[in-house]
Formats: structure tokens, C-alpha cells, sequence
């Protein structure tokens, strides 16, 4: 292969004979170590900077939230009051904007998500396997300021006209399914969210179900058993873990997710039951807010709510990571 | 009996499998509803005006986001400047000290950070970079975006410089060579098409970020070529003009998107299709 054309020479010194002599510092024994040395250290500290950067992300919004920790303490995540004007500040609206808009993501994006992993695969032959994957993989390429146009000028206007009307119609009784039909919020965010989270998902399932050993299918499968039932039971109890892994980080996705749920959940911070009704993440109030911010109680509290949004994600991301690495690993370069 | 559990265990079986089918068809349904709408309401708003001038003031129909392109570019190529060197030395050390302490905390950091949402980036670089120099600017829109790429370009040219055979390692060694031109003439030498292939994908990912701009380039109706100015960027513009109630506004955020995607999607399938190729060649 590429060994034909090594690009190293080596060295030819002026004066020295076919075979390279080394020089006065290789005579004395440093010549190599002293290179080496300083390409460890070098390399070392750079990486380093990696280690810092992370150390210095968690600092840097510690201390620019200090203020509103001082002042609210623990009722800064249980009251619902955001009033910039007095300087009140409560997330408890948004924390709840996040959480049910995840939920509603995951409840969407996980059996879609799962199943289209298992039908890469364990049914799906080569040849449909490979495209499919490559589309599904390509959805997570797609910024998400264009889904959020997506969202504001197709999505929302089918929900209003179509989506929500029916489920209003069947399953009405519901307390989330009640409310004027609006398209834009908690449902539209959630739906955004699912789309953005499902490649995610099906990829580290993907990832986690190659994993698992062949000879467990052939084993159920030499028993009798169908090819759901080995699926179900020697496949899908060896990759467990891993699914739950590739679940989390996909939730983490969707905690941190900004433009495209900003664009669609009507941004309004207050606590409906519906999920018709408008609603507003941790996310969406920093980026709506944090340029129009005046005073610095203000500041501190979006601060605040960046530092309980970054706490949590990358608490979920280090679970995540070990539950996917009993099994197997992530697909490489992943950002998830 | 025996046959009905037997239809039974049929039917459930091309019951799920069908079932997992439809959820692989539903998966890609999103993907096809966007890239519809943006090319067929993306491709009225492109013309020559879109490429080559300002934005026009709110009410005047007409201009482009000539500004926004180029600032596009400026913040890209600030965080490549910025992350490329950091991110594949970082990486070099994580293959060839890979048994070191540093390195497990290293590669664990990275990991971390590749999890940490892009908005609290933004907090993260205003407080740093906006609050101390004074004023939003394509420096703080580059060091953001820079941040978001490091991770990325760290682990992909880590496993890909473990992807070249020690072999190549030993020839170089055994020539007499000292360890660390081996380490970058003949192993980075090596990897580079596959790290450049990763580099590529981390492009076309930050190419898109919108959240961590918003505090730190900010926008700019002009041009905003230094670095100590606020400035443009596609994504920004995007989001600002659909969330105004202009139509003209609405119809150039669509052919900003088309812009957008076609360069998002390009880097993307390259460097994919450059992977798979290499590694079926390897």
C-alpha cells in the first residue's frame, strides 16, 4: 500500500557517510529524547487546554450566576415568577417547558428511533440498510435554525389545521389534548425535538445492536425461536444498557436544543397542563433574553438557568457514555 | 394447538418486523418535508441580489445577504484557525500517549464537552470574550464556534491516527528515526486525508450553529469585516428574518436556508463518502 513511498529520509548530514553518524547531542545520548521530550510536553499541553476549556465553561458560569444564587437560593428553581421589572426571577416555567417538551420528544423519538435501529440492523438487508442508515444519519447534519423555519411555516400550520383538531376530536378528554389550537407550542416543540434527537437515538442503538455477537442470534434462531423472538430474546437483553445509553444521550440533545424549539413553542413562561398551549425552555429564555438583559440580577439569573441546563446535560452525557461503553462504543466523531 | 401458537408466533413476528419497517420509513419522512420546502420555497428567493448586496431597511423589498455569506465564512474559518492546531495536537497526544493519566482525563473531557449545549457556549465566551473587550465581534463568534468544533476534532483525529498500522511505525523506527518525526511524517502523515474527512464534518456542523452566536457576533446589516465588529452570519439572519412578520423577509430566509443546506449537506456527504471509501480501501 503506501509503504512504497515513505515519506521520510534520513537526513543526510553534510560530511557523513552512507550510514548517518549521529550527531555530537545523539552521541551523548539525548539527540532523540530531546525531541521527543518536547513533542510530549508540547502535544501534552495542548491537550491539556481541552481539560481547561471544560474546567473553565463550569467556572465561568458559576461565577456569572453568583448574584442570583446569592439572592434566590433553591427558590430559584420552584417559583414560578419572572418578572425582569421587579427583579424576581423564578425558572420554575421554563424547567418545566424543558422537561415536558423532552418528554414528549422521547415519546416520540424512542420507538422510532429504536425500531428503525433494529430494522438497520437485524431485518434490513445490505442494500436498504446502507441508504436508509445514511438518510436517517443525514436528518442530524440539518441545522436547526432550518428546522425551526420548517417548523414556523409547515409544521405549526399542519398541527393547527390538522394534527390538533383530531386529537382534540378523539382524545379530547385528555387535560393535555384541550385548549384553542394554535399549532405553535409545547406539541410543536416536542415534535421538533423528536425529529432533532431521532437520528441520535437510532445511530448509538444501531451502534449498540451490531455490538451484540452473532452467535446469540444463530443460537435462538437454531432453537426455533422467530426472528422477533431472538431479537427480543437474546438480542435486545445483551444491548440493554446501551439502548438506555443511546435514550439519555438523546434526551441530553434535546434539553440543550435551542433555535429550532425557541422558533415554535410560542415562548410564553407560564405552566399549562395542555399541550396545545404555548410554553417556554431554559434554552429559549436565554437566547430570547440574554442580549436584552439589563441590570445584572437579570444576567445572573439567565446565567443561573445556563448553569442548571449545562449541570444536568452533562450529567446525563457521563451516564450515557457508561451505559453505551458496557456494550459496545459510540460511532467515532459522533457529536451526541 | 400446536399450529395455532405456532400462526401466533408468526404473525407477531411479521407484525414487529413490520412495525420496525414503518419506523424506518417514518424516520426519513422528516428529512424528505424540509429539504422539499427549502429548495421549492428556497429557490424563488434566490437571484443575483441575494449574492451580492446588503439588506435592504425594513419596508424596501429587494436586497440579499451578501454580508451574512461572507460573515458565514470569516466566523468559520476563525474557528477552524483556532481549533484545528489545538484539536489534532490534542489528538496526537491522545493516540501516542494513549495509556497516559492525562490522557484518559483528556479524552473524558472532550466527551463532556461534546455534550455541553452550544447556548451556554455563548454564555460562556460573552462573559469571557464580549463583557472584557467591550462590545460583540467576530472574534467572540469564532472563539464560540471553535469551542463547539475542539471536541469533535480532538476524538476523530485520535481514532484515526489509532487506525494507522503500527507497522508503518516500526519502519520508521527501525530506519532510525527519531519517535516523534515518525509520529508526525509517517502516522499523521497518514491519517491526514481521514482527519481532514473529520474536519470537514465538524465544518458543516458549526456551519449551522445559530445559538452560540446570538451573544457573541451577534448580527450586522453591513459589512462587518474586522474582527473587533459585530457581524453577519446565515443562520442568524435566518432566524431573525422568520421570526419577523415581513413576507419579503420570510421569502429571503428560506433562500438563505437553501444556501444554507447545500453547503451543510455538500461537506457532509463528502466527507462521508471520503470515509467509507477509505476505509474500503483500507
Amino acid at each position: 500500500m503506501a509503504q512504497a513511498s515513505l515519506p521520510i529520509e534520513p537526513e543526510p548530514r553534510p560530511g557523513s557517510s552512507a550510514r548517518a553518524r549521529p550527531g555530537w547531542l545523539g552521541r551523548l545520548g539525548v539527540g532523540t529524547s530531546v525531541g521527543d521530550g518536547a513533542f510530549r510536553v508540547t502535544t501534552a499541553l495542548v491537550a491539556a487546554t481541552v481539560v481547561l476549556a471544560l474546567i473553565a465553561i463550569f467556572a465561568e458560569l458559576a461565577r456569572a450566576s453568583s448574584l442570583s444564587l446569592e439572592a434566590f437560593g433553591l427558590d430559584f428553581i420552584t417559583s414560578q415568577n419572572w418578572d425582569p421589572v421587579r427583579d424576581e426571577f423564578g425558572a420554575l416555567p421554563f424547567i418545566y417547558g424543558t422537561l415536558v417538551s423532552s418528554l414528549i420528544a422521547l415519546l416520540l423519538a424512542v420507538p422510532v428511533g429504536i425500531g428503525t435501529a433494529i430494522f438497520l440492523s437485524e431485518l434490513a438487508p445490505e442494500w436498504i440498510a446502507k441508504p436508509l442508515g445514511f438518510l436517517v444519519e443525514l436528518l442530524a447534519a440539518v441545522p436547526s435554525v432550518v428546522y425551526g423555519l420548517w417548523g414556523i411555516f409547515f409544521l405549526a400550520p399542519v398541527l393547527r389545521e390538522h394534527v390538533q383538531p383530531f386529537l382534540a376530536s378523539t382524545l379530547g378528554i385528555l387535560p393535555i389534548f384541550q385548549g384553542p389550537h394554535l399549532g405553535f407550542g409545547m406539541l410543536a416543540g416536542g415534535i421538533i425535538l423528536a425529529i432533532m434527537i431521532l437520528p441520535t437515538i437510532s445511530s448509538v442503538s444501531r451502534e449498540v445492536l451490531r455490538a451484540v455477537p452473532g452467535i446469540y442470534r444463530e443460537g435462538a434462531l437454531a432453537l426455533g425461536a422467530t426472528h422477533w423472538e431472538a431479537i427480543r430474546t437474546a438480542v435486545l437483553p445483551h444491548a440493554r444498557s446501551g439502548l438506555v445509553g443511546g435514550v439519555i444521550l438523546g434526551l441530553g440533545r434535546a434539553l440543550g436544543e435551542t433555535m429550532a424549539i425557541t422558533m415554535v413553542i410560542g415562548n410564553r413562561p407560564e405552566i399549562d397542563l395542555s399541550w396545545f398551549a404555548p410554553s417556554y425552555t431554559m434554552a429559549s429564555v436565554i437566547a430570547n433574553e440574554f442580549t436584552e438583559a439589563t441590570g445584572d440580577l437579570y444576567l445572573a439569573a439567565l446565567a443561573e438557568i445556563g448553569l442548571l441546563l449545562l449541570v444536568v446535560s452533562v450529567a446525563l452525557n457521563v451516564v450515557a457514555r457508561l451505559l453505551v461503553w458496557r456494550v459496545g462504543r459510540l460511532p467515532s466523531g459522533a457529536r451526541v | 394447538m400446536e399450529d395455532a401458537s405456532y400462526m401466533r408466533r408468526k404473525l407477531v413476528d411479521h407484525a414487529v418486523r413490520g412495525a420496525c419497517f414503518i419506523a424506518a420509513l417514518l424516520a426519513v419522512v422528516p428529512l424528505f418535508s424540509v429539504l422539499y420546502y427549502v429548495a421549492s420555497k428556497g429557490a424563488g428567493g434566490l437571484n443575483l441580489a441575494f449574492f451580492t448586496e446588503l439588506p435592504k431597511p425594513v419596508g424596501e423589498e429587494g436586497g440579499g445577504m451578501a454580508n451574512a455569506l461572507v460573515g458565514t465564512l470569516e466566523l468559520v474559518g476563525l474557528a477552524c484557525l483556532f481549533a484545528m492546531p489545538l484539536g489534532v495536537l490534542a489528538g496526537i497526544y491522545l493516540a501516542e500517549f494513549r495509556e497516559s493519566k492525562l490522557a484518559t482525563v483528556v479524552r473524558f473531557s472532550a466527551d463532556v464537552m461534546s455534550g455541553v449545549p452550544s447556548i451556554t457556549i455563548g454564555i460562556f465566551v460573552y462573559t469571557l470574550v464580549v463583557l472584557s473587550t467591550g462590545h460583540f465581534s467576530a472574534l467572540a463568534g469564532g472563539i464560540a464556534l471553535a469551542l463547539i468544533m475542539l471536541p469533535t476534532v480532538t476524538r476523530t483525529t485520535e481514532e484515526l491516527l489509532k487506525l494507522v498500522p503500527e507497522e508503518l511505525r516500526e519502519a520508521g523506527l527501525g530506519l532510525g528515526v527519531a519517535k516523534w518525526r515518525v509520529t508526525m511524517r509517517v502516522m499523521v502523515r497518514t491519517a491526514l486525508p481521514g482527519i481532514a474527512t473529520g474536519v470537514m464534518l465538524a465544518i458543516a456542523r458549526v456551519a449551522g450553529e445559530t445559538a452560540p452566536l446570538l451573544f457573541t457576533a451577534f448580527n450586522n446589516r453591513f459589512w462587518g469585516g474586522a474582527l473587533d465588529e459585530p457581524i453577519a452570519s446565515l443562520p442568524v439572519q435566518i432566524y431573525t428574518y422568520a421570526v419577523s412578520p415581513y413576507e419579503d423577509w420570510h421569502r429571503q430566509a428560506w433562500a438563505a436556508a437553501l444556501v444554507l443546506v447545500t453547503m451543510v449537506l455538500v461537506l457532509n456527504v463528502t466527507a462521508r463518502v471520503l470515509v467509507r471509501h477509505r476505509v474500503r480501501a483500507r
